[in-house]
């Protein structure tokens, strides 16, 4: 092949745009800022869509000068760029590998993250940091970037933690708000959880296999059949935790809703449709390992579907938009890991893929609504917005069929994979199958129930005013200096943000129908092609009919409780279990009273006050008491004469001196003691 | 130049003396002495550059080495020069001297004269310890290194300036007298304060190891006060409180952390491997009860000195593991550390002269009004949590990841949670302080942001943290390297410590 792909060029370019926003973005005029906040990203894009052709052409030279895939032993491509860390033996690069897989998640990243700065220029426009707002966000893409690219664990794991800090900042973006600021540092510490577990993986793998190159590590463990469980099945947990903390899966999700403080379009760029997906990207990189440890895949699957079932029922019950959007995000992430914990990674992936696109368009959608209504989130005062809105409402209807997995739009033929994959497992399979199933009914219930509590029926945005206090706290994605002056004018918003809603839409209906078949295929070299037992065409048509009837079950459901919405919920006649929904089975707060309470208590009045200040201190001024400061000479320094303690300290460090350059020998021979000879 | 190579660490030595003899002679006037002890803390700054430019990496022994008998009787000599681990130490004074002056810039507005004088007192006693080859000069130097530090912060402290001077006094001064004890009976029993003599000595058995022992314990005991190791840190947090921050930034680490490299692992390692698993477990629990403690800190000078602990016990760790990957990484944390305390103390030391406050509570929404401190005090905290691609994290890796595959699996993964624990408390002091909506006295207080002097100081920094933390192989060459002295004997008496660089000079 000829030609450099030049690769490092594609994190390099939002890198730039950090630093050049970052540094001087705020004496720049804003449009300069948006120049070059765009550029990035769509050069970043442009070389990804370049390197795709590239490759892509070249396959199809190819397939005149050897057997079919010939063509393909061109990936992965590697890219070196010298020594990162070294010390004795361990050398860790700056290596960037570009195979099938990073291939479509750099697609997926650059492109929706280039859509998603457009619409950002309409959203943030009339923010004062709106600088700020585009280095972050370049930042991310920077990180994420790297974290695709990466060619070892230690590389991934500088993206890993990179895009944690971006996504930190974001959703701390107004941090003048208490609960933005909470938000963001909830995330990271969370985060950090995780990325505890990702750490010790790469000790393990260090020590396991004295490298922590993807390739060599798949390469060790090709030459070693017999490698298997024990240590594998501890890299491939510990490693677990960390994709559990990055995509909000059981039991680290927490910080994923409350991360909903956030700008809109970054909870659609990092809290949907890129950075929390780095959990399932990991997996599928590192399958090899998840290979060897049924142990460890088997609960990478039981993670997923209890995490898709548990995240969907609370998103039943949400009157926030963006939750409802949020706990959504942790249910098809949960999906994901279902297709991974199966060992179908490219179903995970494909999933991952659709998903990028819907979820993006569900949260941009939404932003216009919040935008458009200068800053209301809550749905019990929405509705009616079919009118007001009409481009808003038909990308998200699209996108609301698109998840609720109504054929032939995209999540559809995702979601229907990965059912069928887990179908396939066994007996354990038919239990997870029926999760994702139930799950798929919840999922298509809660959507509709937003579409049709936003959209349909008439405003209700008058309704609750008796407690504006309490709406006012719940609006919290308000940009603060629109928050007055839009209220009650629902209108569309620019073009600068509808177009981005129009090719994610176009997305959401065409981007399932490669199948999962042919994206199998074609992500086989990077994560292996699951070999399974060819079943019967009856099954699978049998299941697709399941899913799609409780899809549309759930849209029915919805449909007769919330088509003539008033103002009073539905759900809450079953007031127990309506109860535990709306308070997210108090997992905030088992999780505070079990875990963060009992650190602080401990660390406050046994660590500090018993150890550090009662037993150490009192042994301290015991011993101070003893040596040679005699009692009266302490009474002395506690005179307070500041110059007479100066005094005190400058005599003693004269002594010191002295003692120093005395000719100790001859004073010690006055005393009979002979130095030099006794030595020797 | 090459003329300059044989004096270049007596000038080092030499010049912020004569600064600090000049502001003694010249009167306290308006900013004079603090503009004399920034262009003498600059050119001291400049020939410590000297070093790593003319270091010739791999090259056994020491370098720019001056070996001059002093006094006859005993016999001490003016023996000093530098390797791979004091290199960087020297350096990373050097550095911090003009960071030292314009942290001092606003401050420090009474008694300038004695102040500077003093500060650059303490320059050439760091500069002294890093350097001294002989035992009894680095013993005059380790000391003096402690005198003007307690005088200061008796003069300067914020509330009780002469408690936290006299805990640090008799924290610091009570084990040196060990330390001179042990330093007196070597040279008794082998006629010499020669490091290299000394070493070469230790190793081939000439001396009974019972007594070896007491004496690496005595040597031990004064570093592990002075970085401090836990229990040992009771001094810390009130000499963080009160110290001006030009002292704070130096008063910990490097100095104890150098010396256990140099003078414990490197002169005792038997004893040092004898005691490794006693330091171990005494730096996890350091490690996470710095971290633990430091999460409920009201005062955010305290809160830093438990931080502090926390981090200069990992680097302990890495020191006692007595393998080379975790003794690179301990000497690389060394400098990181150096760099982060140092804008990290600047930071703070402009939010407690714009405030006069260091109660946690009182602040919030800082941010707001001081958005470019903020911006600084972010970058710092992240290095400080070890983020990759800041310095923090390449130290924190080699650390872990050798005490992991080397020491053992369940202490490194103890010490792995700082990660978790640091990250709490590092941004909750942010959010405290920098974000939400304005507190009362941020509201009520005008305060300007970073001023011109502060700028300077910080941006060099902020940029290291970046530069050391993508290309640590600048520094981590040099530094590999100084295992490889010393070549002979001590590579018997310990041979993991010294198998990889062997290699490396076979080579």
């Amino acid at each position: 092949m000829s030609g450099h792909l030049y690769l490092w060029l594609i994190p390099a370019l939002p890198f730039a745009g950090f630093l050049l926003n970052g540094i001087f973005g705020a004496k720049l005029p804003k449009s300069l800022v948006t120049t070059i906040a765009l550029l990035a990203p769509l050069g970043s894009f442009a070389l990804v869509v370049n390197a795709a052709a590239t490759i892509f052409l070249y396959v199809s030279r190819c397939k005149l000068c050897g057997p079919p895939d010939y063509g393909w032993s061109i990936l992965p491509l590697n890219e070196l760029h010298g020594a990162w860390i070294t010390s004795g033996r361990l050398q860790i690069d700056f290596s960037f590998v570009l195979d099938q897989l990073s291939l479509v998640m750099l697609l997926i990243i650059t492109g929706v993250g280039f859509l998603i700065h457009i619409y950002s220029v309409g959203y943030m426009s009339e923010e004062r940091g709106y600088w700020r707002y585009f280095a972050y966000l370049n930042l991310f893409l920077f990180f994420m970037t790297v974290l695709v690219l990466a060619g070892n664990a230690l590389l991934m794991f500088v993206g890993w933690e990179g895009v944690g800090l971006a996504s930190y900042l974001l959703i701390g973006f107004w941090f003048q708000k208490t609960p933005a600021a909470d938000a963001g540092k909830k995330a990271f510490v969370v985060n950090r959880i995780g990325d505890f577990g990702f750490l010790i993986g790469i000790f393990l793998l260090l020590s396991t296999f004295g490298n922590l190159t993807f390739a060599e590590i798949g390469a060790r463990l090709a030459a070693d059949p017999a490698m298997q469980g024990g240590v594998v099945t501890a890299i491939a947990l510990c490693l677990l935790v960390g994709a559990t903390g990055k995509s909000a899966q059981l039991p680290l999700y927490v910080w994923l809703p409350d991360a909903m403080e956030g700008p809109t379009p970054v909870s659609a760029l990092i809290h949907a449709a890129t950075m929390v997906t780095a959990g399932v990207y990991m997996i599928a990189r590192t399958h090899a390992i998840y290979d060897r440890s049924p142990f460890a895949l088997s609960v990478v699957a039981i993670v997923g579907a209890a995490t898709a079932l548990f995240a969907a029922t609370i998103a039943l019950v949400q009157t926030d938009i963006k939750r409802v959007l949020a706990y959504s995000t942790v249910s098809q992430l949960g999906y994901m890991f279902l297709g991974c914990g199966v060992a179908a990674y490219s179903v995970g992936v494909f999933h991952l893929m659709t998903h990028a696109f819907f979820k993006a368009l569900l949260f941009l959608a939404a932003g216009s609504v919040i935008h458009g209504l200068g800053g209301e989130q809550d749905l019990r005062r929405m509705g009616g917005l079919r009118k007001n809105m009409p481009i808003t409402f038909w990308t998200m209807t699209i996108a609301v069929v698109a998840i609720a997995g109504i054929p032939p739009f995209a999540g559809f033929f995702s979601k229907d994979a990965i059912l069928y994959a887990a179908y396939q497992e066994g007996a354990g399979g038919k239990i997870l199958w029926f999760v994702g199933w139930l799950t798929a009914g919840l999922t298509a219930f809660y959507m509709f129930r937003l579409w049709y509590l936003a959209f349909l029926g008439e405003s209700r945005a008058d309704l609750h005013a008796e407690d504006e206090g309490a709406l006012v706290h719940a609006r919290s994605d308000t940009k603060l200096t629109l928050e007055a002056e839009h209220h009650h004018t629902p209108h569309e918003s620019p073009w600068s943000m509808l177009g981005p809603l129009v090719i994610l839409a176009v997305l959401s209906v065409i981007g399932g129908w490669v199948g999962a078949g042919r994206f199998g295929a074609f992500l086989a070299p990077s994560v292996g092609a699951r070999t399974a037992e060819a079943a019967s065409n009856t099954l699978e048509i049998t299941l697709t009919a399941l899913a799609v009837l409780i899809a549309v079950i759930g849209w029915f459901v919805a449909h007769r409780l919330y088509r003539n919405y008033a103002g009073e919920e539905p759900l809450a006649r079953a007031s127990f279990p309506y109860k535990l929904l709306t308070h997210k089975y108090w997992v905030d707060e088992l999780y505070g009273t079990l875990i963060v309470k009992p650190i602080l208590a401990v660390s406050r009045f046994v660590l500090e006050m018993l150890v550090d200040f009662a037993i150490l201190g009192g042994i301290a001024w015991l011993l101070a008491g003893m040596a040679s400061f005699g009692g009266a000479l302490l009474q002395r320094w506690q005179s307070g004469n500041l110059r007479s303690y100066a005094a005190w300290l400058a005599a003693g460090a004269a002594a010191l001196l002295l003692f120093a350059l005395v000719p100790w020998t001859t004073v010690l021979a006055d005393v009979g003691i002979h130095l030099n000879s006794a030595g020797h | 130049m090459n003329e300059l190579n044989q004096t270049i660490l007596t000038w080092i030595l030499l010049v912020p003396i004569i600064g600090a003899v000049v502001i003694a002679i010249l009167p306290d006037r308006g900013k004079l002495s603090a503009w004399l002890a920034l262009i003498t803390a600059l050119v001291s700054f400049g020939l410590t550059l000297h070093l790593p430019t003319h270091f010739i990496v791999g090259q056994p022994g020491f370098q720019f080495e001056i070996n001059k008998p002093w006094i006859d009787n005993p016999a001490i000599f003016y023996h000093v020069g530098v390797d791979g681990l004091s290199l960087w130490m020297v350096v990373l004074t050097g550095l911090l001297a003009p960071v030292g002056v314009l942290a001092s810039w606003n401050p420090i507005r009474q008694r300038q004269k004695i102040f500077y004088s003093l500060f650059l007192v303490q320059q050439t006693a760091m500069f002294g310890v890093f350097v001294s080859l002989d035992l009894m000069v680095y013993y005059g130097f380790w000391e003096l290194s402690l005198v003007p530090m307690a005088i200061l912060i008796a003069m300067y402290g914020r509330k009780d300036g002469v408690k936290a001077a006299i805990k640090f006094f008799i924290f610091t001064f009570v084990p040196s007298a060990p330390l001179l004890v042990a330093i007196i009976w070597l040279y008794v029993r082998t006629g010499s304060f020669n490091f290299s003599d000394l070493q070469m000595l230790v190793a081939n058995g000439s001396l009974p190891a019972d007594a070896l022992f007491w004496t690496a314990l005595a040597f031990l005991f004064a570093f592990a006060v002075k970085v401090p190791v836990f229990p040992l840190h009771g001094w810390l947090a009130d000499a963080f409180c009160e110290a001006p921050v030009a002292l704070a930034m130096v008063i910990a680490g490097k100095l104890g952390l150098y010396s256990m490299l140099r003078f414990h692992v490197g002169l005792f390692p038997v004893q040092a491997r004898a005691i490794a698993p006693l330091l171990i477990a005494l730096t996890v629990i350091g490690i996470l009860y710095g971290a633990c403690v430091a999460l409920v800190q009201r005062d955010f000078w305290r809160l830093i000195a438990f931080a502090t602990l926390s981090h200069f016990s990992l680097t302990t760790l890495g020191i006692y593991g007595l393998n080379l990957t975790g003794r690179n990484g301990a000497i690389y944390q060394i400098l990181n550390e150096g760099v982060i305390e140092g804008a990290l103390f600047v930071l703070l030391g402009v939010l407690d002269t714009r405030y006069a406050n260091s109660q946690i509570a009182s602040f919030g929404g800082v941010a707001s009004r001081l958005p470019r401190t903020a911006t600084f005090f972010v970058i710092t905290t992240l290095a400080m949590v070890g983020l990759p691609m800041l310095n923090g994290f390449v130290g924190e890796f080699l650390i872990l990841s050798s005490t992991f595959m080397n020491v053992s699996r369940g202490w490194a993964v103890a010490a792995t949670l700082t990660i978790i624990l640091g990250a709490a408390y590092a941004l909750w002091l942010v959010q405290r302080l920098f974000y939400g909506p304005q507190s009362q006295m941020t509201a009520a207080t005008p305060a300007a942001d970073l001023h011109l002097h502060e700028w300077v100081a910080l941006v060099p920094l902020a940029v290291l943290m970046l530069v050391m933390g993508v290309a640590p192989s600048l520094w981590l060459r040099s530094i590999e390297r100084s295992t490889a002295q010393p070549p002979s004997k001590q590579a018997i008496a310990n041979p993991e410590l010294f198998s990889n660089s062997q290699q490396e000079t076979a080579r």
